[in-house]
């Protein structure tokens, strides 16, 4: 995978040229439904998943090797939708590359499950992802806002939120 | 503007723990290193739980990345990290540059590892000083301060600026370094190794020090691993893993150097690992100023990297691409990059999201403190109150980077 510098676009494609990758592997072992989409490009592998699904895909790459979680953040497609795209971004220390794992949520009322039971690093990340996107996530144990006080309305960080003062 | 979402309260003192106390570390206290809160629950003098607190210096920086032009980003990286800047403008400009597709020429590849290890040595001098201080050893700060003075004397000399330097840009280094720079350089890390000696032996061998710090604040390399925590902290509990050896970056590859470990996961264990990567750090920058390759500092793209002022007030075509640039901004083609690099803090990484305009659509910063942060409960858990100072010293943290 090191010299590969092309960019492989849809699932087809990546199947193809990375079955033998040790993530992409282990989650068509696991349940091929699950994987969405795939994409590898600017030599970083995307696997979309499931969005219902990602608890059990995130314990399937760590069993695959993927043994460090770096973060997770969200980034707002609004108006587009889809309206948001989460991005685990986990690392194997044994392959020495990470992977993204890539969730897609409705705007309306998202809510993920929380992977804090695989990798307790997760659970400031999480809450991040919940004070400034306003994602939720299901069997986090601690889910309240990080950043901004307790009492904050709104989340600044979805692009609907203003940038010079707030109403 | 509300999502409806329930705000719930802090998780503390349920139960019948009557005998329990909580008590507020900080905001404002001298060894929190900038405004960190931690809320303990205390049995006498033994801590039984303890949540970190943050968001004090929630400046919103990602936000403000998204209505900034992609030049006009660095200077923003900057800020979220006093001690370490260099550290966040490479990062920045490594994950535009892959976005771009942009080759860089090898001199700028070796100055930037170059200013990067001396501001891995800058971010280590304060971090000795201050945490030695904590601990009551209040001579070393001012050893450490001195060297960290000359540091930033360079800096200043290279940049114009002595803290917020801005002088990674992105296609290379904002200009070519004044000549005295390398003499400079050469001459602080010539009598740097003696300097570490002598912290060394203030600290060492000093028998309060030692038993402040040994067997304080464990943490096993599984919880590590699993809490996220990075780079000497990390190392310090035995796990071998560093971004500058294993996924290298900005020409890594090409410089020799130990990377080392710790096994016995202690403060004490932090301490030693940053001391020899401090050593470390002189040998890299020895390599960078002996072999340092010729040739231009900025990558040959007339449309991302201003043109040199000569060219500028002689050239047609130059002059209207120091316009556009400055006016419009170049556009990024689509599609996301997650950059990591070792900081002086540990694994920082910067994911960048491009949707093809001027401005990045999402700019975000996995710091490394921030995760690190979640491990306080777990080192500080059963022991004394007194020995949370010396954990938080030990892990390093700078609490603009965590709450950017």
């Amino acid at each position: 995978m090191e010299g590969l510098r092309k960019t492989l676009t849809g699932k087809a494609e990546v199947l193809e040229s990375l079955a033998g990758h040790p993530a992409v592997k282990a989650i068509l072992a696991w349940n091929a439904e699950a994987l969405a989409d795939a994409k590898f490009d600017r030599g970083e592998l995307t696997l979309t998943i499931a969005a219902d699904l990602i608890r059990p895909a995130a314990a399937t790459v760590q069993a695959a090797g993927y043994n460090f979680f770096e973060d997770v953040t969200a980034v707002d497609w609004f108006p587009s939708t889809p309206r948001f795209q989460l991005s685990y971004h986990i690392l194997s220390h044994l392959y020495k590359e990470r992977i993204r794992l890539r969730v897609l949520l409705d705007g309306d009322a998202p809510s993920v499950e929380s992977i804090t039971s695989l990798w307790p690093a997760a659970n400031f990340y999480e809450r991040e992802v919940f004070d400034l996107f306003g994602i939720s996530f299901a069997g986090h144990p601690n889910l309240r806002r990080i950043m901004m006080p307790d009492d904050w309305q709104g989340h600044p960080l979805r692009k609907d939120y203003p940038v010079e003062g707030y109403h | 503007m509300t999502s409806g979402i329930p705000i719930r309260k802090a998780p503390l003192a349920t139960g019948a723990r009557d005998q329990h106390m909580v008590l507020n570390m900080g905001p404002q206290h001298p060894s929190m290193h900038g405004v960190l809160r931690l809320v303990l629950e205390i049995d006498g003098e033994i801590v039984v739980r303890l949540y970190p607190e943050i968001g004090y210096l929630h400046t919103g920086i990602e936000k403000s990345c998204e209505t900034k032009l992609y030049q006009q980003v660095v200077p923003l990286t900057d800020r979220i990290d006093y001690l370490s800047p260099m550290a966040n403008n490479l990062c920045y400009c490594l994950a535009v540059e892959r976005l771009l597709g942009l080759e860089i020429p090898p001199k700028a590849q070796w100055m930037r590892v170059l200013l990067s290890e001396l501001t891995r040595l800058n971010s280590h001098l304060v971090w000795l000083g201050t945490h030695a201080m904590d601990i009551g050893a209040l001579t070393v700060f001012l050893y450490t301060f001195r060297e960290r003075e000359e540091i930033l004397r360079i800096l200043e000399g290279l940049s114009g600026q002595r803290m917020m330097t801005s002088y990674f840009r992105i296609g290379g280094l904002a200009m070519e370094p004044p000549l005295d720079f390398f003499d400079r350089v050469q001459g602080f890390i010539k009598s740097f190794p003696e300097k570490i000696d002598e912290y060394a032996n203030l600290l060492t061998g000093n028998p309060i020090f030692r038993n402040r710090l040994r067997g304080v604040g464990f943490l096993s390399a599984a919880d590590a691993i699993a809490l996220g925590v990075t780079g000497p902290n990390m190392r310090g509990s035995g796990v071998d893993f560093d971004l500058r050896r294993d996924m290298p970056y900005s020409s890594y590859e090409q410089f020799q150097f130990k990377v080392p470990i710790a096994t016995d996961g202690d403060c004490w264990a932090r301490y030693e690992v940053r001391l020899i990567e401090m050593r470390e750090s002189v040998g890299i920058i020895q390599q960078a100023l002996d072999g340092m390759p010729q040739g231009p500092i900025k990558a040959d793209a007339p449309k991302i990297v201003l043109p040199n002022r000569e060219k500028m007030k002689t050239q047609m075509e130059a002059l209207i691409h120091h316009f556009k640039i400055v006016t419009e901004g170049f556009a990024v083609p689509a599609g996301e990059v997650y950059q990591g690099i070792e900081s002086p803090r540990g694994q920082m990484g910067y994911y960048v999201v491009s949707d093809g305009a001027a401005n990045p659509w999402r700019v975000h910063m996995r710091n490394p403190t921030f995760a690190t942060l979640q491990a306080l409960e777990t080192m500080c858990k059963g022991r004394m109150l007194a020995d949370v100072v010396a954990v938080v010293g030990s892990i390093d943290i700078v609490l603009g980077e965590i709450d950017r």
